[in-house]
């Protein structure tokens, strides 16, 4: 499934957030979208997701979703986004309940995901039990539970510490190599960005435009911790996004 | 660098700890004995005259007289369904209203300020409008506490809703559930720690209110028996009733307390 941003323009109130995005999020491929903080990307994403309408502009589909596809747009938060009264398992059955998924169907699903997200020991676990870096895997397993046909990770790994989000881009890039999906991937990190996707949009300060795409030809697979030419890329994306962010650092936040 | 030994240390001064409270199992019993002892040795050395207090071991006595003779039951269990189904209702309604505030912008719009213009009427002064609507009988009782544990359960519960993590209501809606199950299975559990701490209140009122219907028009009940003992000045009858309603609150505390420990065991 494709998914298009056609002229996107949005205010909050007298601030222009974004102003005439259009982009074409191509099927089986990581699009990243960085940009400095307040530019719109979440909101963006929100707009890819259905969950807020731009003013202007439209956010169209082409073709359908895969089959077996219980949501084709899927959210994963930042903080995660887990019923804390609810285990691991519990939290994945809530998305599959409403689609009449129960029992030994529903759990299948879950087992299977659980195994992808290496979480098969943690069933039971209350999300209070879990660190950071798990309860995000248990989010990006209940993503996985309702095969989407696009995942939109808005900045998944930013509340995560630099050691478990390592392990846990790897874990994405084993996900995406074993079963490619399409997927949107909001961040502010450059280093993710780089590592994670197959092209890069960067937004201007407030408000955002997209100031160039960055298409990184290597395969995730091939892409490792501190490679030369992705820290090429990093360098690159860092000089275009470095004079937007001191000029958003500077401004007043309106909200 | 200068040699250790010829300098004197000065230890930090601790300033942290504190503002942590922790369970002292028996430090509650211990208050409550200590207290009741204080009292048997004031009444019986005459420090404090029969007129003031009764002794508490004639309200012992009392409450042993009332029980032997069965009244105790004929008092106790009108007085609990009364308890049972006012509260019952009042809570139940007032939860399903609160939920309504919390979604939904015209029923705050329109109901908080009704909410805040009720919840200072004493229900008591209502008593005669709840006999002449629903009856001497046990129907304006049960208006009665219905009403006065409707309004705290009101505030508790759309205060509750309104804490309820807005990115969870978000992450069901990403993921298409539909509204009632968002309402189920994320609004409603994640109000309930704050609805649970609401209904101690209210469950207090009730009991409250419990006496104040009883006290008008009702043969039996705790509210009638201690209405009788107090227009004859027998502290010892006043007291025994007053004691049960203390027991009463105790206990449904405690069933509260009970709940949570069940229903909360995910809050850590």
């Amino acid at each position: 499934m494709e998914i298009t941003l056609d002229n996107i323009s949005h205010a909050y109130g007298d601030t222009t957030v974004l102003q005439d995005v259009s982009h074409t999020i191509n099927a089986q491929q990581i699009v990243c979208i960085v940009g400095p903080s307040g530019c719109g990307k979440s909101t963006l994403l929100r707009f890819l997701g259905g969950l807020e309408q731009p003013d202007a502009g439209r956010v169209l589909q082409y073709g359908d979703p895969p089959e077996g596809c219980l949501n084709p747009l899927t959210f994963v938060f930042q903080d995660f986004a887990l019923l804390p009264w609810r285990s691991v398992s519990g939290n994945i059955s809530l998305v599959l309940e409403d689609h009449g998924i129960r029992g030994a169907r529903a759990k299948a699903i879950i087992e299977d995901v659980l195994l992808r997200t290496k979480l098969g020991d943690f069933a039971r676990a209350l999300p209070r039990q879990l660190s950071g870096g798990m309860k995000q895997r248990v989010a990006i397993a209940r993503a996985l539970a309702v095969n989407p046909a696009v995942m939109l990770l808005d900045e998944p790994l930013s509340a995560l510490d630099s050691q478990t989000r390592e392990l846990l881009m790897d874990d994405l890039v084993d996900l995406w190599t074993r079963q490619p999906f399409t997927a949107v991937y909001v961040t502010h990190n450059l280093a993710e960005a780089v590592r994670l996707g197959h092209q890069v949009v960067v937004l201007s300060r407030r408000p955002g435009r997209i100031r160039e795409v960055v298409t990184i030809d290597k395969p995730l697979a091939e892409r490792e911790f501190g490679d030369r030419d992705l820290e090429a890329h990093q360098k690159h994306l860092w000089q275009l996004l470095r004079d937007e962010a001191r000029a958003a650092d500077a401004e007043l936040i309106h909200d | 660098m200068t040699e250790p030994k010829q300098r004197t240390g000065q230890p930090v001064s601790f300033r942290g700890g504190g503002f942590a409270p922790k369970p002292r199992r028996w430090f509650g019993a211990a208050v409550f004995v200590t207290l009741i002892a204080l009292a048997e040795w004031g009444t019986r050395s005459g420090f404090i005259s029969a007129l003031t207090l009764p002794k508490p071991s004639d309200v012992l006595a009392t409450f042993g007289e009332l029980y032997t003779s069965g009244l105790l039951f004929k008092h106790l269990l009108p007085s609990l369904s009364r308890l049972a189904v006012g509260a019952a209702l009042g809570v139940s309604i007032g939860v399903s209203v609160g939920i309504l505030i919390g979604l939904f912008s015209y029923m705050r719009a329109g109901l908080v300020p009704l909410v805040a213009a009720i919840f200072p009427i004493p229900k008591i002064a209502l008593l005669p409008l709840f006999v002449i609507w629903f009856g001497i009988g046990e129907g304006s009782k049960y208006a009665l506490i219905a009403f006065g544990t409707f309004t705290p359960t009101v505030v508790a519960t759309y205060g509750a809703v309104d804490n309820v993590d807005r990115t969870l209501i978000r992450m069901g809606q990403s993921f298409g559930l539909s509204w009632w199950s968002i309402v189920r299975k994320i609004v409603f559990p994640g109000a309930l720690p704050g609805i649970l701490s609401g209904l101690r209140i209210s469950l207090a009122i009730a009991i409250i209110l419990l006496v104040a219907a009883e006290m008008l028009g009702a043969e039996y009940g705790i509210g009638a028996y201690i209405l009788e003992a107090g227009s004859l000045y027998d502290l010892e009858r006043l007291f025994v009733g007053v004691v049960i309603l203390s027991l009463l609150g105790v206990i449904t505390s405690g069933v509260i307390a009970l709940i949570e420990r069940r229903l909360l065991d995910w809050r850590a």
